[in-house]
């Protein structure tokens, strides 16, 4: 650590365990890097798109966990506890999928393949918010909402369908209109002051060592693994993993095979949305502030892990999300804070320069 | 002797609405106005990259910033010299000379940056080169952000006003910009540059240095971005790191998609469109942000090719003739 001693006036013995201290911290937020990541590399890997929504998923995880949190049943129930923990996990990661689904269902899907109710579940929703601001009552919102469903159904019954896209450009705008959407609507419905997410699990420090260990950080360690290690089992050793994997090699060719391409797709968005949501709580386990543009600098960041690990690859992007948060840490620790949100992006230019398909990303072969 | 007159003629008329305009529609649509030509320049610079030579670029806004700011601390820190030399000018003329150092300063150092981002990431394709540009454009900010003589997170303020007449100066480089690049894509560059985007092998074995052109649409549409940035911090006497991050790139991509990408009739259209709509409907607060963005998603969905589509509406006799035969 030469090239660093200027800035530290610890004693050499303390320095190796400030060191494996900030190892810890690297690991904790690379793997929450990495797991929001994860849901960005899948939908690259079957769609060829930059889901830039994945960021507000995030976000609406972590929204669904403070509510359910603070709901009076998980309170009663459960208190603050263990069990309080697993309630409000699996119940936001529930939410998120079913979230993504929609978004993929409404937003990508009518781009690709003809489906119905498209205008009608926008303009039901244009409609709700008019409804909001012209009478501020929930009547207005369901006047709103069923005279917008209504134009939608007769705006396709008089033949306005969604136009297949041939530029994956438009799909891109369409995403970064899902993206401005679930941050705004969230603003909301959600309130734009941010909340203070509850400590379901109670923090304590464990001492190995001399090494000061945060158990909440362990946690976040833990639970990402865990999933890390259910979504390789998944994609690698089950059926649906398997035709996911077909469907990210050639979509055609896989819905030639019978492979129903379409629900594979949606799921692929489920188990994304659901990674991320367990992101976002996990991240507001460490950070309890949340607010409805949380998602963003994150979202970026885990993208950017992403393209590092080799997009379209799913270990890529685990190692991709490790590397990330472990720069991260160590450059705030050892250099300069106020360039904490730039080093990640050097880093991609770093590796892009000398890697153009990332760390484990395959060579394309350009073809005529 | 026509373009000449052109000329004449546009920059009367600039000048009689820049006297008339203000009273006629009072502030608040004149700085509407006035942020509109700022974002045709961006959009329409941003389209030389995206639409004509057909390389995923998202980092416009860091070459907006770096214009902004060089030309904004070339005037801050060097007005007194620069006005030492001319001395000779009147207080109008001094003004005007250091506002136009400003904007050439601001597309230099633009162009510069342009180059020095384009060369290395040039040779990434299509998504990689689109989060490369992101990244760049996030790491100027970040780097402006932690400069403290350039005002740091605080903002550079004590700007000084040099004219009031910016409605003329906007929209004179707006008709520069537009003229510009449409003279470029109509010479053989431009016809390099869209065999680029319509298939780089192909150009390549026609003999196409595809780098070079890539690189050289990079720089010169970096350098009206810088000069969209000196125009807009002159105006607005004030510079936040914050006004620069990546959404004011995504915005301008919405902007020539929903115009339609390759047009720069589309890309004026989605500029003024934008602009107007959002600053129109600032009152609704998040109301705002929310329809815009069903429109949005909308709009894509059911009108992908964007509202112009590719084409330009008014062609010139002859390029309909070429098309013809």
């Amino acid at each position: 650590m030469a090239d660093y001693g200027a800035h530290e006036k610890d004693k050499p013995s303390f320095m190796i365990t400030t060191f494996l201290q900030q190892l810890i911290n690297g690991i904790s937020q690379g793997s929450a890097y990495a797991l929001i990541a994860l849901g960005y590399t899948m939908v690259y890997g079957v769609l060829g798109l930059i889901n830039f929504a994945h960021s507000d998923v995030y976000m609406f995880g972590a929204f669904m966990g403070y509510y359910i949190a603070n709901s009076q049943v998980v309170r009663n129930q459960f208190g603050s506890s263990l069990g309080a923990a697993v309630v409000v996990m699996i119940g936001a990661m529930a939410l998120s999928a079913v979230l993504g689904m929609l978004i993929e269902r409404f937003a990508y899907r009518p781009g690709r393949t003809r489906t119905r109710f498209t205008l009608a579940f926008w303009l039901g929703i244009l409609g709700a918010v008019f409804g909001d601001l012209l009478s501020h009552s929930a009547l207005g919102v369901i006047v709103g909402a069923a005279v917008g469903i209504a134009a939608g159904v007769a705006g396709e019954l008089a033949g306005l369908h969604p136009i297949r896209q041939e530029s994956r450009l438009a799909l891109l705008i369409v995403a970064i209109g899902v993206s401005l959407f679930l941050e705004n609507g969230g603003q909301l419905v959600f309130g734009a002051d941010p909340k203070f997410f509850p400590e379901v699990i109670p923090s304590a420090s464990l001492d190995v060592g001399g090494l000061n260990l945060d158990t909440q950080k362990l946690i976040v360690l833990g639970v990402s693994l865990v999933l890390m290690v259910l979504l390789n089992i998944v994609v690698n050793y089950t059926k649906t993993g398997k035709a996911m994997r077909a469907v990210s090699y050639n979509l055609d060719a896989a819905k030639l095979m019978g492979i129903n391409t379409d629900r594979i797709i949606a799921l692929t968005f489920a188990f994304g949305s659901a990674l991320a949501a367990a992101g976002g709580i996990l991240v507001s386990l460490l950070y309890p502030k949340i607010d409805p543009l949380m998602g963003v600098m994150p979202g970026l960041k885990a993208f950017v892990a992403a393209v590092l690990g080799g997009i379209g690859n799913i270990t890529g992007a685990m190692v991709g999300g490790l590397i990330l948060g472990f720069a991260e840490v160590m450059a705030v620790g050892y250099g300069s804070s106020t360039y904490r949100d730039a080093i990640a992006f050097v880093v991609l230019v770093l590796i892009l320069l000398f890697k153009p398909g990332g760390i484990m990303g395959k060579g394309t072969v350009e073809k005529v | 002797m026509r373009r000449i007159l052109f000329w004449i003629v546009a920059i009367l008329l600039l000048v009689g609405l820049q006297t008339q305009l203000s009273g006629w529609i009072g502030a608040y649509y004149y700085k509407i106005v006035i942020l509109t030509g700022i974002n045709i320049i961006l959009a329409v610079s941003l389209n030389l990259i995206n639409g004509i030579t057909g390389q995923f670029s998202i980092g416009h806004a860091g070459f907006y910033a770096i214009g902004a700011y060089a030309s904004a601390s070339l005037v801050t820190y060097g007005e007194s010299s620069i006005r030492g030399i001319v001395s000779f000018l009147p207080r109008i003329g001094q003004d005007t000379v250091l506002l136009l150092a400003g904007i050439v300063v601001a597309a230099i150092t633009a162009g510069i940056a342009g180059l020095a981002v384009g060369i290395p990431s040039l040779r990434l394709r299509g998504d990689y080169l689109a989060i490369v540009t992101l990244g760049f454009g996030e790491i100027i900010r970040v780097v402006i952000l932690n400069v403290d003589a350039i005002g740091g997170a605080r903002g550079f303020s004590s700007i000084p006003v040099l004219s009031d007449f910016f409605l003329f100066w906007v929209f004179l480089f707006v008709l520069v910009t537009v003229s510009v690049i449409r003279n470029l894509v109509n010479s053989s560059y431009g016809r390099a540059f869209v065999s680029i985007r319509d298939d780089e092998i192909a150009a390549e074995a026609m003999g196409v240095d595809t780098t070079r052109f890539k690189v050289l649409s990079f720089v010169i549409s970096s350098m009206f971005a810088g000069i969209g940035g000196s125009l807009f911090g002159h105006y607005t006497a004030y510079l936040n790191p914050n006004s620069f991050t990546f959404i004011t790139s995504f915005y301008l991509i919405i902007m020539i998609v929903i115009g339609g990408l390759g047009s720069i009739q589309g890309s004026i259209v989605g500029a003024v469109l934008i602009t107007v709509v959002l600053e129109l409907f600032r009152s609704l607060s998040e109301f705002r942000l929310v329809g815009f963005s069903i429109l949005l998603v909308l709009v894509m969905l059911y009108r992908p090719q964007g509202l112009m589509g590719a084409g330009e509406m008014f062609r010139t006799k002859r390029k309909a003739a070429v098309a013809k035969s």
